[in-house]
């Protein structure tokens, strides 16, 4: 089961695996948030996640490795030379080829490890043709998304707060401080090319199911692209010191199919279009707005 | 080793009244000692500030901080006082003033009176860094909360209010402090040894001193120049970081990182070196491989000049820009574990006594080890794409420069306590000291693991629901800390109380630098002849 993957290699180094498995089935897991006491990864919804994930196991197996190695290096040389066990010390100091070994493998483990990286770090770069483009402007404390094709259609995305400003669920159960009340939504398997920027300080634009992070820098736009192959809602946070809401501006992306993803952009140009942006809405027309967008 | 001091040199101390001998010192050993009480109370400032980190994270929503804000302040100063004002004033400042010139068998430091300047610009630096939390910051509240990086615009334009002013000129007097106490040491190194102290006989201790002493000096001008240009922006009308007026954010980032990363060697560096004099002195064994320890240590202060913007992988570098990064910073790897592996070997073989300091030297391999591996993999700009700003690197950075650091701390207090006080302190309280704390961080640090895999960010003070466990096990980790911290001033204080005699060499055959020939604590002039190295 992938959702286990990370955290089957973790529950290894930890011991904590039956406890886990035991308190969390996959069925209470939705794809796309965190869940209670996960040890992994979030399940990625992108190939180049799906690589990435599975490099960081292979790179978690070496240091799990060298971890142990060391720590039974410790404890035999704590239970062989000690005072009780060796009176007399030895007075070697010197071993010329112990320290090339030891010199020379780790560069060897480190090319193992550099290889792969290499190439997950250029698949990452390697930029497909755009299906859909969309622009993310980072605000204190919101996200403004703009889609250039469909007439620049454009809108505010803020998290959900009750009338005395603090974060709450979702209508449809989106997690406290992640909730939205205005989703970005993107066709399933379609290339998706972001253009980030923002407005007044230095923001950062992440999804952890799809390994995208990128700083929302003013004055720079910077690009990536996301591929998302599973339809669903997927939940990231500002990941760049800005300010007192820092933890309150979530990133939420709708997956949907692309007849949905249609249907959602006539729809929303039209919405989006009489409604100029609303920067302060008041609890209950946000909460009315995340209601019909759940709809839609 | 012809070191002999004379004895009745003690009778100097009671010369000085005490202004002359504290405020105007020019001692080096009474200098080590201001620096060590200054970074006690730099440690309990910076403790208190992270108990209300934890505290407000132990659960999901806000708990103790008015706003979200004053978290941001917290955790700002906690990193600030942390560095600047606890690990380095003590290991760098403080075991390096005291301890150095007797390990060399020099007199003093070169220049005493920059030395006195050294210090004493260190208390007004803390204290402008304290004023800055109870100034204006963003229009409406207090103190800075722009991280321990500072970066603009949020340092600037997010920051109108003097705050940030205070913080950066807080940072300009420790920056001046360190370059001047980085000539003093260089300078005392190179000219001051005994005879027959070659460099290649040198102590690693006294190695790890005169890297970081090169490490300050190259790196700090480079943090002055930046933050010089931040405070020119914020109230000269400089666009040095404001692309409205052509500037740019991320050059800031560069010049910050070139000295952070540094930064972050010169935290650790002279914990290596307290580290490998303990585990020899316990182990009753020579250091083993010791050339290949010290330009260990040459490597990591070089390497570490050329791998800054692993900082900033998703700050929009160009492809091959990373990848550089990335291939320059697993070589740190290597250097790292050849210490790591040289450490072990030289407990081999060994007749090892486990007392309080050598407990701290090998808690300090285990948690760098740890910390050293998820190194490696946030040093791939593939998966720190996933774990950039997450609390899997605030595990990481703890457990290498910030609680590995404090490890070497405790492991040099300890075995210099009886040097420098003349007293033995509570070997059994030691041991409650070392359990207490090495559980303590370890259930902290290691859960936020997790939960940076999990995609925790960092530096949020209120957290989606589900990151809520390993929350509640960190911020316990945090209170068995304290009881730990509790146990050691409560043994600190004990030891003056009780005043049991440590004599000139509580450690024995294993002791074999020069401090342990002179009396405990050494005369107000430690050598009264020039000592011979053999």
């Amino acid at each position: 089961m992938s959702v286990f993957k990370g955290m089957g290699l973790f529950s290894l180094v930890t011991g904590f695996s039956a406890l886990m498995t035991g308190g969390a089935t996959a069925a209470e897991h939705v794809t796309g948030q965190p869940y209670k006491w996960q040890l992994g990864f979030q399940e990625q919804a992108t190939a180049v996640g799906r690589q990435m994930s599975s490099f960081h196991d292979f790179v978690l197996v070496i240091i799990t490795l060298v971890t142990i190695f060391v720590v039974l290096l410790l404890a035999y040389v704590i239970w062989k030379f000690n005072e009780k066990a060796n009176p007399v010390p030895s007075k070697t100091s010197h071993n010329t080829m112990i320290e090339v070994i030891w010199t020379v493998v780790p560069i060897l483990v480190l090319l193992v490890i550099t290889i792969p990286s290499f190439r997950l770090l250029f698949a990452q770069y390697d930029f497909p043709k755009a299906d859909v483009v969309i622009k993310a402007t980072g605000n204190q404390w919101y996200w403004s998304y703009e889609y250039p094709d469909a007439d620049g259609m454009s809108f505010d995305a803020l998290m959900l707060r009750d009338d005395d400003n603090k974060p709450i669920k979702g209508p449809d159960n989106a997690p406290r401080t992640l909730a939205v009340d205005n989703y970005v939504v993107v066709p399933v398997n379609k290339n998706v090319e972001l253009l980030i920027t923002a407005s007044d300080v230095i923001h950062a634009w992440a999804i952890p199911a799809f390994t995208v992070k990128v700083d929302a820098i003013p004055g720079r736009v910077i690009k990536t692209w996301f591929n998302a192959d599973r339809i669903g809602t997927y939940y990231g946070q500002c990941s760049e010191l800005c300010g007192k809401d820092h933890g309150y501006m979530p990133i939420a992306v709708k997956v949907v199919s692309q007849a949905d993803y249609e249907a959602w952009l006539v729809k929303a140009k039209k919405e989006y279009a009489s409604a100029a942006p609303v920067r302060w809405k008041n609890a209950k027309t946000q909460l009315a707005a995340a209601r019909v967008a759940i709809q839609k | 080793m012809g070191a002999q001091a004379h004895t009745d040199g003690g009778h100097h101390d009671h010369e000085l009244g005490f202004v002359k001998r504290w405020l105007f010192s020019t001692n080096h050993k009474d200098i080590g000692t201001l620096y060590l009480i200054f970074a006690m109370v730099g440690g309990v400032v910076g403790g208190f500030l992270s108990m209300g980190i934890r505290a407000e994270l132990a659960e999901p929503g806000m708990q103790i901080f008015v706003n979200e804000h004053m978290f941001n302040t917290f955790s700002t100063a906690h990193g600030l006082i942390m560095i600047f004002f606890m690990i380095m004033p003590s290991l760098f400042g403080g075991f390096g003033n005291w301890i150095m010139p007797l390990m060399i068998g020099a007199p003093d430091m070169a220049f005493p009176r920059l030395n006195n300047i050294s210090f004493w610009l260190m208390p007004p630096a803390l204290s402008l860094l304290i004023i800055s939390l109870f100034v204006e910051g963003p229009s409406g509240m207090n103190g800075a909360g722009v991280g321990w990086t500072v970066y603009p615009p949020h340092s600037t334009s997010g920051h109108p209010g003097p705050a940030v002013d205070f913080a950066i000129l807080a940072l300009h007097l420790g920056g001046a402090s360190s370059i001047l106490s980085s000539i003093n040491f260089i300078t005392t190194i190179f000219n001051m040894r005994a005879p027959g102290m070659t460099l290649h006989k040198m102590p690693l201790f006294v190695w790890s001193i005169l890297v970081t002493a090169f490490l300050l000096l190259l790196a700090m001008p480079v943090l002055a120049g930046g933050i010089t240009m931040l405070l020119m922006d914020r109230n000269f009308a400089t666009t040095f970081f404001d692309p409205a007026g052509g500037g740019d954010p991320v050059l800031y980032q560069h010049l910050f990182w070139f000295f952070g990363h540094p930064e972050v060697y010169v935290i650790i560096l002279p914990g290596f070196g307290i580290v490998s004099q303990v585990v020899s002195t316990f182990s009753k064994k020579p250091v083993f491989g010791y050339l290949g320890m010290a330009y260990a240590m040459v490597a990591i202060g070089a390497i570490g000049f050329v791998v800054w913007a692993h900082h900033m992988y998703t700050a929009g570098l160009s492809l091959d820009t990373q990848a550089y990064f990335l291939a320059a910073t697993m070589v740190i790897a290597v250097p790292t574990g050849i210490k790591i592996f040289s450490w072990i070997a030289t407990m081999w073989g060994g007749s090892i006594r486990f007392d309080t300091p050598m407990l701290f030297a090998i808690g300090f391999i285990f948690l760098f080890t740890f910390g050293g591996v998820t190194g490696v993999v946030l040093a791939n700009p593939g998966i720190d794409r996933a774990l950039h700003d997450t609390v899997y690197v605030v595990a990481h950075f703890h457990y290498t420069m910030s609680i590995g650091a404090l490890f070497t701390l405790f492991t040099g207090w300890y075995y210099w306590f009886p040097k420098m006080t003349g007293y033995m302190y509570n070997e059994f309280l030691g041991k409650v000291h070392f359990w207490l704390i090495f559980i303590g961080v370890n259930v902290t640090f290691f859960p936020m693991h997790f939960s940076g895999l999990a995609g925790m960010p960092r530096r949020i003070p209120d957290y989606p629901d589900a990151y809520a466990g390993w929350n509640m096990i960190s911020s316990a980790g945090a209170w068995i800390t304290i009881l730990g911290m509790a146990v050691f001033f409560y043994a600190m204080v004990q030891a003056f109380m009780r005043k049991r005699v440590a004599g000139d060499n509580p450690w024995g055959e294993g002791a074999t630098t020069m401090e342990w020939s002179l009396p405990s604590p050494p005369a107000f002039h430690s050598f009264e002849h020039l000592p011979k190295v053999k």
